[in-house]
């Protein structure tokens, strides 16, 4: 098991989420709990925009778009591979 | 009458369920001061009638965005007898996680379970008796866009408010610890009767844990004392739980709601097959696609631009005795019998007349002329979002136009307004903005897409091009279009550096599963928003057309004596008037651009509605309007004339003040009149700014 951040994965990496650690807004901590990045919540990445930002995650059944400068912020426990 | 307030997720088909209940019987309005729409409508149950309103679609009731306060001062202020949250039955976790903060509130709550034919499909079976036994609510099946099960959920209504059938909501659960501090919190509050009559004492407990902005603010209504006993007990409540559990309460608390939601689903719902969303993931692999996404997006926005100027204005696709015609034809046909009719009057009483004619109908006219193109754009902008399509135009430009300052969605309204460099309108522009639910990004785009191309300034240009660069036409044009472009997204920038700072929204959004959505959803949507259009913004453009006319009216000069020459005569009435004296009165500062006293006529005059700026010219300098080759000719032949001055006047044209009915989009939508008259105060000074530097550049040259 590896702890990385949501930034580092790759489309069709699988983890679980373990933390939001860092970031300064808490209105912007407050939107991803509230959208589901929650700790143990599993997470998938499905893809990256075009130009490799924003990116897409798969989360709690829906499909959630987050800019990489956000997603910097999640830490994500991937299975070794 | 009772109220039922109707509150859900984004997507969850509560719109749908809306119209279900309600019918036709509907008013749509925007709530004070922000732009969130406000939905009320009534719904009958036998004899009964009951008003449901219709609150913004959100995720959570932290009070963060602008829905999302609308819709918690709605549930706390508004005298709802009950709340009825629409849960997406095939995406439970995710809407259970709004309905427990729907829960803290205390207050009477019906679910209705929607989409249950969706989830049935995807192979969810949900147990709803268990689910009531749970929440303590009743809960009620329905499938909004086939109106099933509205009957049900009006009846279950019915027999809450009388008092038949239990509706408060088992208290929600945070933990030992953590419900420890809410209660002697609550309890504080409790003692505080300021606070009680505004808000539930332990929801407002649990928010002033989580450090909500918004709670702290109802506490003014206490004294200052109290109000810092209070803050700091729930300081140091804070500091305890972090204490215990190493992490910030408003994380624990989510945590706990989402760990609730969680639960309930483990409970109530089975699953017979694991069954993915097959078909939004193929569709995204296309439209999302690294090469190809960019490429249909292309398409989508070139042919949502092609349909809604083709349908509207230059299809003739609609039967009428004299022919086929356009609806835009139509409306004009229509007005123009309206002029028919009182021509008579213009040799009796021409005071009365000109107000009619040039005032009043010119004035309507140029509102209802937009209709047909503010129900097309309406109609697919409606149709995009209800797809789901909208969210992924966001996905794929958010890089680009972030950098601006701007926001994915942003692009929509730019292309309507005439990014395409053919024609286009801010009017629908504006309105297309609605798309952006972010305020600041919405507002720098409102502020920016007059900078487009529209279809209005064309005339413009193609009489000064023909006048003084009949060899550049293509050159001219593609100039215009890069100008325009580089213009606006350099003010979106300055814009949100110096005026409407602050961070930027965070980008958290949701890509919501395809669906095809129903035409009478769609045509109800979309009339409702034209409708919208028509009403306000068409009183306000008549006032200020009356106005206009009147400035170009009076006073009027004395009567001549030679009445041969009627364009002469003309001239001499509009020299005359305050329009006149205006223009000569700016014409010492705006000579620094090469205007005279007449082009600032046809720039006051085309504030109206900037293809006026050509006809006006026409009648300024007395010469015969019926064919622009003839105005460009007599002005290529003018000494004080030349590419300098013509290309300075295009310039400004192109960025000056917004013309009369996009003002009143923006005052529309963005709530206040500040940002309408600013609009027109900054553009006129950066137009003017940009025409001088052209102006006198050139000079140097030549």
């Amino acid at each position: 098991m590896a702890v990385k951040s949501l930034f580092d994965l790759v489309t069709g990496d699988r983890g679980v989420i373990r933390k939001i650690e860092g970031l300064q807004s808490p209105e912007l901590r407050q939107r991803l709990l509230d959208m589901g990045i929650t700790r143990d919540a599993p997470v998938e990445v499905v893809r990256h925009a075009p130009l490799g930002d924003p990116v897409e995650v798969r989360v709690k059944g829906t499909f959630l778009a987050l800019r990489m400068e956000e997603a910097r912020y999640i830490q994500v426990e991937t299975p070794d591979p | 009458m009772n109220t039922i307030a109707l509150i859900g997720n984004p997507n969850s088909g509560k719109t749908s369920l809306f119209n279900a209940l309600t019918g036709t019987v509907q008013h749509v309005s925007n709530y004070p001061g922000v732009t969130v729409e406000r939905k009320e409508g009534v719904a009958r149950l036998g004899e009964e009638r009951c008003r449901i309103l219709d609150l913004p679609g959100i995720y959570s009731l932290t009070a963060y965005s602008q829905e999302e306060r609308v819709a918690r001062d709605c549930l706390l202020k508004e005298q709802a007898e009950v709340i009825v949250d629409v849960v997406d039955a095939s995406n439970l976790e995710r809407n259970l996680y709004l309905c427990v903060q729907l829960m803290e509130l205390g207050k009477p709550l019906v679910i209705a379970l929607n989409m249950v034919d969706v989830a049935k499909r995807r192979g969810i079976c949900l147990d709803k008796e268990k689910l009531t036994r749970l929440l303590g609510v009743p809960v009620v099946e329905t499938v909004g866009h086939r109106g099933l099960g509205t009957h049900e959920l009006l009846t279950t209504c019915r027999e809450v408010v009388e008092g038949k059938l239990p509706a408060i909501p088992h208290p929600v659960t945070y933990g030992h610890e953590v419900n420890r501090e809410v209660v002697a919190l609550a309890d504080s509050i409790q003692a505080l009767p300021e606070l009680v009559q505004i808000c539930p004492p332990s929801w407002l407990a649990v928010k002033l844990l989580e450090e909500d902005e918004d709670a702290r603010e109802r506490l003014d209504h206490i004294s200052e004392p109290e109000r810092d006993r209070l803050l700091a007990q729930a300081a140091k409540a804070r500091r305890r739980i972090h204490g215990h559990f190493n992490e910030d309460v408003s994380v624990l608390i989510a945590e706990r709601r989402y760990g609730f939601a969680a639960g309930a689903i483990r409970e109530v719902q089975c699953m017979s097959a694991e069954v993915r969303q097959h078909i939004t993931d193929h569709i995204d692999g296309v439209v999302c696609n690294r090469y190809l996404g960019p490429l249909v997006l292309l398409m989508v926005v070139t042919s949502l631009f092609f349909f809604i100027f083709k349908l509207s204005d230059e299809w003739k696709w609609l039967p009428w005795f004299t022919g086929w015609k356009s609806p835009t034809e139509m409306v004009g046909l229509f007005f123009d019998a309206f002029s028919t009719a009182i021509s008579g009057l213009q040799a009796s009483l021409p005071m009365v007349h000109s107000l009619l004619d040039d005032g009043i109908i010119s004035g309507v006219g140029g509102v209802v002329e937009f209709v047909p193109l503010i129900f097309f754009l309406f109609l697919f902008v409606s149709f995009l979002e209800d797809t789901g399509y909208i969210a992924r135009v966001a996905f794929i430009l958010d890089r680009v136009m972030r950098a601006f300052g701007l926001q994915g969605k942003s692009i929509l309204a730019l292309i309507v307004s005439g990014g395409l460099g053919a024609g286009g309108c801010a009017v629908p522009g504006v309105l297309a903005t609605r798309t952006l639910r972010e305020e600041k990004d919405r507002l720098v785009t409102m502020l920016v897409v007059p900078f487009m191309n529209c279809g209005a300034k064309m005339p413009v240009y193609a009489l000064l091009i023909a006048a003084f660069f009949p060899d550049g036409r293509t050159r001219v044009m593609l100039l215009l279009w890069a100008v325009s472009w580089v213009v606006t997204l350099l003010a979106a920038w300055a814009l949100r550096k110096w005026i409407i700072r602050g961070e930027q929204t965070p980008f958290v959004m949701e890509l919501p599963p395809y669906h095809l959505p129903t035409p009478r959803g769609l045509l109800t949507h979309t009339w409702e928003r034209t409708w919208m259009y028509i009403k306000k913004a068409g009183t306000l453009i008549l006032a200020v057309n009356i106005v206009m006319w009147a400035l170009v009216y009076f006073p009027r000069p004395p009567e001549p004596e030679n009445e041969s020459a009627t364009v002469q005569v003309a001239s001499q009435e509009l020299a005359h008037s305050f329009a006149g004296r205006l223009g000569k009165a700016i014409e010492p500062v705006s000579i620094w651009a090469g205007f005279d006293w007449q082009t600032n006529i046809a720039l006051i005059g085309g504030f109206a509605a900037k293809e006026l700026v050509v006809s006006t010219m026409g009648t300024v300098y007395a010469m015969d309007t019926d064919s622009p080759g003839l105005l460009s000719q007599k002005l290529a032949a003018r000494k004080d004339w030349g590419g300098r001055r013509a290309l300075a006047l295009m310039l400004f044209v192109m960025l000056y003040a917004p013309c009369l009915p996009t003002v009143a989009a923006i005052r529309k939508e963005s709530g206040s009149w500040k940002w309408a008259a600013f609009a027109v105060a900054y553009s006129t000074a950066l137009a003017f700014i940009l025409a001088v530097g052209v102006y006198q550049t050139g000079r140097l040259f030549s």
